[in-house]
C-alpha cells in the first residue's frame, strides 16, 4: 500500500497498464517531456520513451481522431485533453466516430479508447478550464463517462477504462487532484464501470453525487445530525440505477449534487429515474444542488457557483421540513 | 470499373424505387480512382474513405451482395443493415469505413498509419511495411480536422497517402469558389512537409502506374504523400441534386473522357474486342442483378436489434422502455465477438 493523491494514483495506473500491455500508449499536448499540465503523466516519457508517450500538436480533433484510428487498429490509446473546455474541438470525433463505430459496423470495429480529461472548477482557473461537461457526453450512447472522487477509485476505474472494449471519457476532478491522500494498493485492481459506491450508509435521506462535489457532500453530512446515505456514482453513464433505487426506497428522500449547470444536468436524469422507480416511496420531492445556468464565473466567484456544504445542508433541511 | 458502374446504376434505380433510404452518393465517373489506387495496395494496407464509398468497398473486394444489402438496410449487409450507404466497413479486407462527416476520416487514417507503424516497429521490432490510403473529396480540403491530421502525418513521419478525389465540386460549390489555391491544391501539402503529387484519375492505367510508385515509396520511406487525384463525378452530389451549378456542356465534355471508355480504347489497340466488352457487361449485370435480388430477400433487422452493439456488454432499455419487443431484445446477450488482444491487431 502507498499513501497517494489522485494524481499519483492515476500515474501509477498508467505505468502498470503500460508495463503490462505494449498496445497501450499515451498521447496529448505536453504529456511527454513536461509530464502534462497537471503532471499526471510525469516520468512516463523517460520510462517508456517518445514512441509510447507522444507529445502532439495543440489539435484536439486531430488527437482524438488519430486515437480513434489507433484504437480501431487494435491498440489502446490514452489521449489526454488538457482541460474540460478543450473537449469541444474533439466533440465531432468523439460523438460522430468513437461512440458510433460499434453500432455502425455491427461489432466488426470497436474503439477501445480512454480519453483522460481534467474536469471542473475550484482551482482558480477561468471558464473553459473549469467546466463540467459530463451530461453532454452522457447523452451520447456508445460512450461511457467515468468520474472518480478518490485516489483508490481513480486507479481501479482507470485500469477498467483502459481495458474496456468501448470508448470511455475519464474525467479527473482537478479540485481533488492533490486535495488528499489515501491508501492505494500497489498491486493492480479494477473497479467495475457502472457501479456506484456507498460512501456512508444512512436511513433518512440519500445524497447522490460524483466528482469533487462528493467531498462537499461529505462535509455537509459530517455536520448533520440526520442519518444520511451518500452515493458516489463514480460512473456517470451508464448510471448505477439499482444503487440509487435501493437507497431511495430505503430513505424516501434524495438530494442530487453536481457542479455542472442545473438544466439538463445529470441531476435531472437522477430525479426522473427516481420518479419512475421510487415515486410511492418518496416523502418529499427530489432536490438538486448544482452549478447555475451560467458560464462558470471567473475565479473570484467560482466558490459561489459550485455547490458547497452549506447549500447542500440547506437542501437537506428543506427536505426534512417538507 | 464496370462492376462499380453497373452497381451504381442499379443503386440509383433502387433509390428512385424507394428501396434504398438513408441517402445515396454514387461513384459514377470516378471508378478509375478507387480501382487504380486500391490495385496498387496490398490487402494488409488499411483504407479509409468518406461517404461516396461503394466503389472503394467493391474495389477492395467486398461482395456486391453485402454492399447492396447494407444500402437496403437488411441483415445481409456488411454491417447487418446498421450502417447504410455511407458506412461501408470490411474488416477482412482492411476497409476502415466510409464516414459521413466531411474530412473527419482523415485523422482516423493518420491514426491507422500510426498504428501500423507502431505495431511493426515498437511491438514487433521490425520495419514499418504497411501503407494506409486515406481518401477525401476536394470539399473536405476546407475542414479543420484534415489540416490537423496532415500536420500530424508530416510531423510523425506516418506511412499514409492522403488522396484528394478532386472532382471539382464540394456538393454544389466549385473548387475555385470554395478553396484557396483551388487550381493547385498540392501546394497545401508543402506546408505540412509532405510531397504533393497530381495524378490523372480518369485513366485507370495512369492512376495505377502513378499510385504503384507512390505506394512502394511510402512503404520504403514511411513518409506521407498528398495526392491531388483529378477526376469528375458524372452524376449529382447525391440523388436529389439538380446540378444547377454546372452546365450540360461541361458534363458532356467530361463524359467524353469516361474512364471505362478510355480503358476500352486502350485495350482495343491490344486486340480487345467489342464482344469481349459486351461479355463483361453481361457478367456484371447478372452479378449486380443477383446482388439486388439477394438484398431484397435478406430480412430487415428486428426492433430488438436496436440495443445490440451499442456497448460490448448486454445493453437494454436504460430509460425504461415498455416496448416488449425491445425488452426482449435487451434480454438477449450481445453477440459481438470477444476481443482477443493479439488477434485484434491489424
Amino acid at each position: 500500500m502507498a499513501n497517494l493523491n489522485l494524481v499519483q494514483a492515476i500515474n501509477l495506473a498508467l505505468i502498470q497498464e503500460m508495463e503490462k500491455d505494449e498496445r497501450v500508449l499515451i498521447l496529448g499536448e505536453d504529456v511527454g517531456v513536461n509530464g502534462g499540465v497537471f503532471r499526471v503523466t510525469e516520468g512516463l516519457h523517460a520510462r517508456f520513451g517518445a514512441r509510447r508517450v507522444v507529445d502532439t500538436p495543440l489539435a484536439e480533433s486531430g488527437i482524438i481522431g488519430t486515437s480513434i484510428g489507433l484504437a480501431m487498429a487494435g491498440l489502446r490509446p490514452i489521449p489526454e485533453i488538457q482541460f474540460d473546455g478543450f473537449l469541444g474541438p474533439a466533440y465531432d470525433q468523439i460523438c460522430s466516430h468513437a461512440a458510433r463505430m460499434r453500432t455502425r459496423t455491427r461489432g466488426a470495429f470497436t474503439v477501445p479508447l480512454t480519453i483522460r480529461v481534467p474536469v471542473g472548477g475550484g482551482i482558480h482557473a477561468p471558464e473553459l478550464h473549469s467546466d463540467s461537461p459530463e451530461a453532454i457526453y452522457s447523452h451520447q450512447p456508445g460512450i461511457k463517462v467515468v468520474m472518480p472522487s478518490s485516489p483508490y477509485d481513480a486507479k481501479g476505474l482507470l485500469i477498467s477504462a483502459i481495458r474496456d472494449p468501448d470508448p470511455v471519457i475519464f474525467f479527473e476532478p482537478k479540485r481533488v487532484y492533490r486535495a488528499f491522500r489515501e491508501e492505494v494498493p500497489e498491486d493492480e485492481y479494477t473497479i467495475p464501470i457502472g457501479k456506484a459506491r456507498v460512501v456512508c450508509e444512512g436511513t433518512e435521506l440519500t445524497v447522490v453525487s460524483w466528482g469533487a462535489s462528493v467531498l462537499q457532500c461529505m462535509q455537509s453530512i459530517e455536520k448533520s445530525s440526520r442519518s444520511i446515505e451518500l452515493i458516489d456514482l463514480r460512473t456517470i453513464f451508464p448510471m448505477d440505477l439499482e444503487a440509487i433505487e435501493t437507497s431511495v426506497k430505503k430513505t424516501g428522500r434524495c438530494v442530487v449534487v453536481h457542479e455542472a449547470p442545473r438544466t439538463g444536468g445529470m441531476g435531472a436524469e437522477v430525479a426522473a429515474q427516481i420518479m419512475e422507480r421510487c415515486f410511492l416511496y418518496l416523502e418529499a420531492p427530489v432536490q438538486r444542488v448544482t452549478g447555475f445556468d451560467t458560464i462558470m464565473p471567473y475565479y473570484k466567484l467560482e466558490l459561489n457557483y459550485m455547490p458547497d456544504a452549506s447549500r447542500i445542508t440547506g437542501a437537506i433541511e428543506d427536505l426534512f421540513a417538507f | 470499373m464496370m462492376l462499380i458502374r453497373e452497381f451504381e446504376l442499379r443503386c440509383m434505380q433502387a433509390y428512385q424505387d424507394k428501396k434504398i433510404g438513408g441517402f445515396c452518393h454514387v461513384y459514377i465517373g470516378q471508378e478509375a480512382v478507387a480501382v487504380g489506387t486500391i490495385a496498387a495496395t496490398e490487402a494488409k494496407d488499411p483504407i479509409v474513405t468518406a461517404y461516396r464509398d461503394h466503389g472503394h468497398a467493391l474495389a477492395r473486394g467486398m461482395d456486391p451482395k453485402h454492399c447492396m444489402a447494407e444500402m437496403f438496410g437488411r441483415i445481409g449487409g456488411c454491417a447487418k443493415g446498421k450502417g447504410g450507404s455511407m458506412h461501408m466497413f470490411d474488416r477482412a479486407n482492411n476497409l476502415f469505413g466510409g464516414h459521413g462527416i466531411v474530412g473527419a476520416q482523415i485523422p482516423l487514417g493518420v491514426g491507422l498509419a500510426f498504428a501500423t507503424k507502431y505495431e511493426d516497429e515498437v511491438i514487433n521490432g521490425g520495419k514499418s511495411n504497411r501503407v494506409t490510403l486515406a481518401f477525401l473529396g476536394d470539399g473536405a480540403m476546407n475542414q479543420g480536422s484534415v489540416h490537423e491530421a496532415m500536420n500530424l502525418a508530416g510531423l510523425f513521419d506516418l506511412p499514409v497517402i492522403i488522396i484528394c478525389e478532386n472532382n471539382g465540386y464540394s456538393m454544389g460549390t466549385s473548387i475555385s469558389r470554395g478553396t484557396t489555391m483551388g487550381h493547385k491544391i498540392v501546394s497545401k501539402a508543402a506546408g505540412y512537409g509532405m510531397e504533393g503529387v497530381e495524378v490523372d484519375g480518369m485513366d485507370v492505367v495512369e492512376t495505377y502506374g502513378a499510385m504503384k510508385q507512390l505506394v512502394d515509396r511510402v512503404r520504403e520511406t514511411s513518409r506521407p504523400i498528398f495526392v491531388d487525384m483529378k477526376c469528375y463525378r458524372f452524376k449529382g452530389h447525391s440523388m436529389s441534386d439538380p446540378r444547377k451549378y454546372r452546365t450540360r456542356e461541361e458534363e458532356e465534355h467530361y463524359e467524353q473522357g469516361d474512364p471505362i471508355l478510355v480503358l476500352k480504347t486502350q485495350l482495343e489497340s491490344r486486340g480487345f474486342t467489342d464482344d469481349q466488352f459486351k461479355g463483361i457487361q453481361r457478367d456484371v449485370r447478372a452479378e449486380v442483378r443477383g446482388a439486388v435480388e439477394w438484398a431484397e430477400a435478406s430480412p430487415i433487422p428486428p426492433t430488438s436489434d436496436l440495443y445490440r452493439d451499442v456497448y460490448r456488454e448486454k445493453w437494454g432499455p436504460y430509460t425504461g422502455s415498455s416496448d416488449p419487443e425491445m425488452l426482449g431484445g435487451a434480454e438477449k446477450p450481445c453477440d459481438s465477438p470477444a476481443i482477443d488482444p493479439k488477434a485484434d491487431l491489424l
